[in-house]
């Protein structure tokens, strides 16, 4: 239950696999993120409503065949640079993409906690969204002919989040913004939770969601693990780090440098230090 | 020259857009708010003559009363200042779907004559130009929310003949589509740009010109339009945001981080 990250994700996420890394601007589970990165775990369909920088680093390091998702951008500052790349110039792999609503996804992922084959919601009509994905579809309703929104039940073979604490059961517990990640967690064959801290007992928090253990396959004590973005009452969201990401993405040489040192450790490439030294 | 410059309002035109898009919400209205331009406007009607304004992020947050502007749509301080938190399926099933909220704000990236939004893709879909973020929530707020406020600089880039993606419907192609689609909520009732306000003709539902700013030119608005747009009978001027709004929106603005960008739209 409780492992440590490396090993979370090795049991858990596979080549090829359908992975959803929730957490609406709070909460998002960018450390698992990298490490997926770290073990090059490739051939992906990432879902995620909101996919931000983590996603942007894995589309970028080459995790990705295909991205579900309703929004991609980089909040508050701009746009996803490797997201783009992907999806115009192929680059480093070419990225299928399959866009909705935020009500699409968020309908999507209540069907699929909830065992149904679909959702229906009032969405998607008069948009070119529809047309572009066999995900979206009209329906009558049964009982009044209303004509309504179908979108299919998603469920991801892995769902990962991040939360404040667990305790050594593997019970989960978050609060503040909680998103979609409960029924990201229910809607999904595996689940992997990191969180801040593992503690005795999970006192109540006003407004919190609890993940009971009988449905987290593993546990990850990650301190952080939600950096750049924020754990209530843990640490505030890093705006500059937000802000910093453009430059480091808008190009691949840049990036490519970033995830060397960053991600995996090693020393710089750049020649410039090794003519330096050299010389 | 003379006579234009001296009525124009010691203000920016960013500053007279936010004001003018604030005095669009009512006091006592819920208010669906998207991060950048919409979430500034709707902060500064809650300051000023809307305390009562319930504002709804998509995160969750329902009630929130930021003392500074988020940068996201999920930044701590809204949980922390909210009415109550719920999760993102129940913001658009519960709130936003039954038509309970009052107003939605939308920017865009592209808005044709109907008001039919873009925030998708400029150019091809198979190949963009520029890949925009998509639509997030825009799509319902824009088809259930009872009247749509849609801000977005005005230019011809962004003002355009037909829109490249529909990603958000206004007024479709004319009188009666949205009846058709069975889209519930009035659409987008004023589209209030840094040079004037236009409002979808009552018979046509197409956007016409029904209030310059001060200091800005008829002439200077058409030019900044890619269709040939129209200009009601009765325009008027737009009333100039008085010292309180600009101190207050100052003050709101002052206190955010640079990084706060208006220009992602439905954010």
């Amino acid at each position: 239950m409780l492992v440590p990250l490396d090993e979370g994700v090795r049991e858990l996420v596979r080549d090829g696999d359908t992975v959803a890394l929730e957490g609406f601007t709070h909460l998002i589970p960018v450390e698992a993120g990298h490490e997926i990165i770290r073990q090059g775990i490739r051939d992906l369909t990432l879902v995620r409503m909101t996919p931000d920088v983590v996603y942007d680093r894995m589309i970028g390091a080459g995790c990705a065949r295909k991205l579900v998702f309703s929004w991609g951008g980089n909040p508050g500052v701009g746009s996803l640079h490797r997201f783009r790349d992907a999806v115009a110039g192929g680059w480093p792999a070419p990225l299928e993409i399959e866009e909705h609503s935020h009500a699409g996804m968020a309908n999507r992922y209540v069907a699929g906690a909830s065992g149904l084959p679909f959702a229906v919601l009032r969405g998607y009509t008069g948009t070119d969204l529809v047309g572009r994905t066999p995900n979206v579809k009209a329906i009558s309703c049964p009982f009044t002919g209303e004509e309504l929104t179908a979108v299919p039940a998603l469920n991801p073979d892995v769902a990962i989040v991040h939360a404040q604490r667990a305790d050594r059961a593997g019970n989960v517990q978050m609060w503040g913004i909680t998103g979609v990640q409960k029924e990201a967690v229910l809607a999904s064959s595996r689940a992997l939770v990191t969180v801040e801290e593992v503690v005795d007992e999970l006192e109540p928090v006003p407004g919190q969601v609890l993940l009971p253990s009988r449905v987290v396959t593993a546990v990850s004590v990650v301190p952080g693990g939600a950096r750049p973005s924020y754990t209530h009452g843990y640490y505030v969201r890093d705006n500059d780090a937000y802000q910093a990401w453009d430059a480091i993405s808008r190009d691949r040489e840049r990036f490519a440098e970033w995830l060397r040192t960053e991600i995996h450790g090693l020393p710089p490439a750049r020649e410039g230090s090794a003519a330096k030294e050299s010389a | 020259m003379t006579s234009a410059a001296a009525e124009a309002p010691a203000c920016t035109s960013d500053e007279m857009m936010t004001v003018t898009a604030s005095r669009a919400l009512r006091d006592g209205s819920a208010c669906f708010v998207g991060i950048g331009l919409p979430s500034t406007a709707a902060n500064l009607a809650r300051r000023t003559h809307a305390p009562g304004l319930w504002m709804i992020y998509e995160s969750g947050t329902l009630g929130a009363t930021p003392s500074v502007l988020p940068l996201s749509i999920g930044d701590g301080e809204l949980a922390e200042t909210a009415d109550t938190v719920v999760s993102v399926p129940e913001v658009f099933n519960y709130w936003l779907q039954p038509g309970r909220i009052d107003t939605g704000f939308l920017g865009a990236a592209q808005i044709d004559r109907y008001g039919n939004i873009n925030t998708t893709v400029i150019g091809d879909y198979g190949a963009p130009k520029v890949r925009l973020p998509g639509a997030g929530g825009a799509p319902e707020i824009a088809a259930n929310c009872r009247e749509v406020v849609v801000i977005v600089r005005q230019s011809r880039r962004a003002f355009v003949e037909s829109v490249d993606f529909t990603t958000s419907v206004g007024h479709g192609s004319g009188p009666g589509d949205r009846e058709r689609l069975g889209l519930r909520g009035a659409g987008p009732t004023r589209v209030i740009t840094d040079l004037g306000v236009l409002e979808p003709d009552p018979r046509t539902r197409e956007l016409t010109l029904t209030s310059v700013h001060p200091g800005t030119t008829v002439q200077q608005v058409r030019e900044a339009t890619g269709w040939d747009l129209a200009v009601s009978a009765d325009l008027r001027t737009t009333p100039a945001p008085d010292p309180h709004e600009l101190a207050v929106l100052r003050s709101l603005t002052g206190r955010t981080p640079p990084t706060h960008d208006g220009r992602q739209g439905t954010r």
